[in-house]
């Protein structure tokens, strides 16, 4: 459910009349509506609650757990432990930097920089070059966890392999630079999305425009600047808001590195299950979740007040 | 086309630089290709010689391993039957009838959809799912996975089926078919690629996940080959490379099948939502 996409809300048509009756319409909703409610709807009030309440997994607040009020966001925002390593304050600025190094950044400038040259070089490079970025994006997460492992694996690893190749010294990435590690691993894991997003939005430009422009004799670059970026501007803002929205969610990282060492690439989403199920506070864990959800609302207005503008144009 | 020296030499940099980044996307990739048929295989990477199938033979062995396969399956089946008839139930009525507020409830659940992500709500899910009394059940997983995926996949149907005339039903209804036998009769065949296309997403979804059966399944009988393949590795102290290699490949052969069966089909555009 990491990956779930949004799309924009559906156009409305005018009708003169329904075919199904109101009857038969809400029984054909039933059983989506049923099941929507207990595990999308019910489960954002229910973390809510949860959070206002000492909740454990095990002990005797597992079965009798006591109203706290605010205590929960109080030990998550406490200004003394805050920014430690290991605590709520940490984990939510490696994950903005996370988001703006690998989503931001490396997914959407990749993303750019690959839909721009493969609009225009050979059909076979384009092809070996897509396959390989849309195998990365389309892979089971553990089976990708796994392949950057023994990529980066010190002794053995491709990676070391190829440094020592070029006389550079090896190194044991995942201990020394675990934040940059998975940095590049999601930039190389999501970077498909954009590519394919800006890729199918340059093929809709009208090639006549490149045409006049290579007459006038521009290079690529101001071809790059002055037509395919601006007519794509819309393009980029969905993606930045949906790569935005996916790298704050992600869990992946969990299957490379288990949030360490020592808590170095703790995202808010490992926190979130360190918390709850290896320290067994489902209190606090459903605090994080709620602001985690607070988070994604507000993306997700923004996304939809985009999304709803667009809908006349179209 | 006449083509400039500085234009060839541009289109040559261009290749060159594409070629380039599809390099270093398939390297983390390549051991893979090499390793399930090496029957030495190491975190390395290593040309089998000579090239086997002794990898393949020990997962087939591995009595957890199959069990594990076979758990994904059950609950990848069952998570897709669910989405895809509730969501195209739901999706023909959003499409077709006019209940008061649909309009509203598309939104409400679009909004919803995206804001609870598994990792922000696995506390009330497992909260859920534990008193439901289902905890460590394959239904625990299906039907947590298909009350998540439900939202996308009615907006997918929704789109597709607000593209089909609703002529074909209006016919038959005119030659005296009830409104449910137009819509298994007319509808249903017309709508049946977009279902295909929410099903094969819905599969790829389940089959690939972690996190979900990570925190609902606790016994080694239910573990869907995701946590199983995360254990080997995690928790094995030395992982055991050449099985895992193997089991690897074989728990990706879905996903790719599926992918390369879309993409022939019906053109990959975008798997789920935006169709830019």
């Amino acid at each position: 459910m990491t990956t779930e996409p949004l799309s924009t809300p559906p156009k409305r048509k005018a009708r003169n009349f329904a075919l199904l009756s109101n009857r038969a319409g809400a029984a054909f909703m039933l059983p989506a509506g049923l099941l929507v409610s207990v595990f999308v709807i019910i489960p954002f009030f229910w973390v809510i609650f949860v959070s206002f309440t000492n909740r454990t997994l095990i002990g005797p607040t597992a079965l009798n757990p006591q109203f706290v009020g605010l205590g929960n966001y109080l030990a998550l925002f406490d200004p003394a432990t805050f920014f430690q390593r290991g605590q709520f304050g940490f984990s939510l600025i490696l994950t903005t930097q996370f988001v703006l190094a690998s989503a931001l950044i490396g997914q959407a400038l990749l993303g750019l920089l690959l839909a721009w040259l493969i609009q225009t070089v050979p059909a076979w490079v384009k092809r070996i070059t897509e396959t390989f970025v849309i195998a990365a994006w389309i892979l089971p997460e553990v089976v990708i966890g796994f392949a950057w492992f023994a990529f980066l694996d010190y002794d053995n690893g491709t990676f070391n392999m190829l440094l020592e190749s070029i006389g550079l010294p090896p190194g044991d990435f995942l201990l020394q630079q675990p934040f940059w590690v998975i940095v590049v691993f999601n930039t190389w894991r999501g970077a498909a999305f954009s590519m394919m997003l800006f890729n199918s939005a340059f093929s809709s430009i009208p090639p006549s425009y490149f045409q006049a422009a290579d007459v006038a004799g521009a290079s690529s670059w101001q071809k790059f600047r002055d037509i395919g970026l601006p007519l794509i501007r819309g393009h980029i803002v969905t993606d930045l808001i949906l790569i935005t929205m996916w790298t704050f969610n992600t869990f992946t990282p969990f299957l490379l590195t288990n949030g360490g060492p020592s808590y170095r690439t703790e995202l808010v989403s490992i926190y979130n299950y360190r918390v709850a199920f290896q320290d067994f506070q489902f209190g606090k864990g459903a605090a994080v979740g709620v602001i985690m959800m607070l988070i994604n609302l507000a993306f997700a207005l923004v996304y939809l007040r985009l999304g709803r503008k667009k809908v006349p144009k179209s | 086309m006449k083509l400039t020296l500085p234009a060839f030499v541009g289109r040559i940099a261009f290749s060159a630089l594409a070629a380039l980044i599809g390099a270093a996307f398939a390297l983390p990739l390549i051991w893979f290709i090499f390793a399930p048929f090496n029957a030495r295989a190491e975190l390395g990477l290593a040309v089998p010689d000579p090239w086997t199938l002794a990898n393949f033979v020990t997962v087939f062995g591995n009595s957890y391993a199959v069990q594990a396969l076979w758990n994904s399956f059950i609950q990848a089946t069952g998570g897709v039957i669910l989405v895809g008839a509730a969501a195209t139930l739901a999706a023909y009525a959003l499409s077709r009838s006019s209940v008061p507020g649909k309009g509203a409830v598309t939104y409400i659940l679009l909004l919803f959809s995206s804001v609870v992500s598994g990792s922000a709500a696995m506390v009330p899910i497992f909260l859920i799912i534990s008193a439901a009394g289902i905890m460590d059940t394959h239904i625990a997983v299906i039907l947590t996975f298909a009350g998540g995926l439900l939202p996308t996949a009615m907006f997918i149907l929704r789109d597709f089926i607000d593209s089909i005339p609703k002529s074909y039903e209006e016919s038959a209804m005119v030659a005296g078919a009830s409104p449910v036998q137009a819509f298994f009769d007319v509808a249903l065949p017309v709508i049946r690629p977009g279902i295909v296309v929410v099903v094969v997403w819905a599969f790829v979804n389940i089959w690939g996940s972690f996190l979900i059966p990570f925190i609902l399944l606790r016994s080694s009988d239910n573990m869907p080959a995701s946590v199983a393949i995360y254990s080997f590795y995690s928790e094995a102290g030395t992982p055991i490379v050449t099985l895992l290699a193997a089991y690897a490949l074989i728990y990706s052969l879905p996903v790719v099948a599926l992918y390369l069966f879309v993409s022939w089909k019906f053109g990959f555009r975008f798997f789920g939502g935006i169709k830019a």
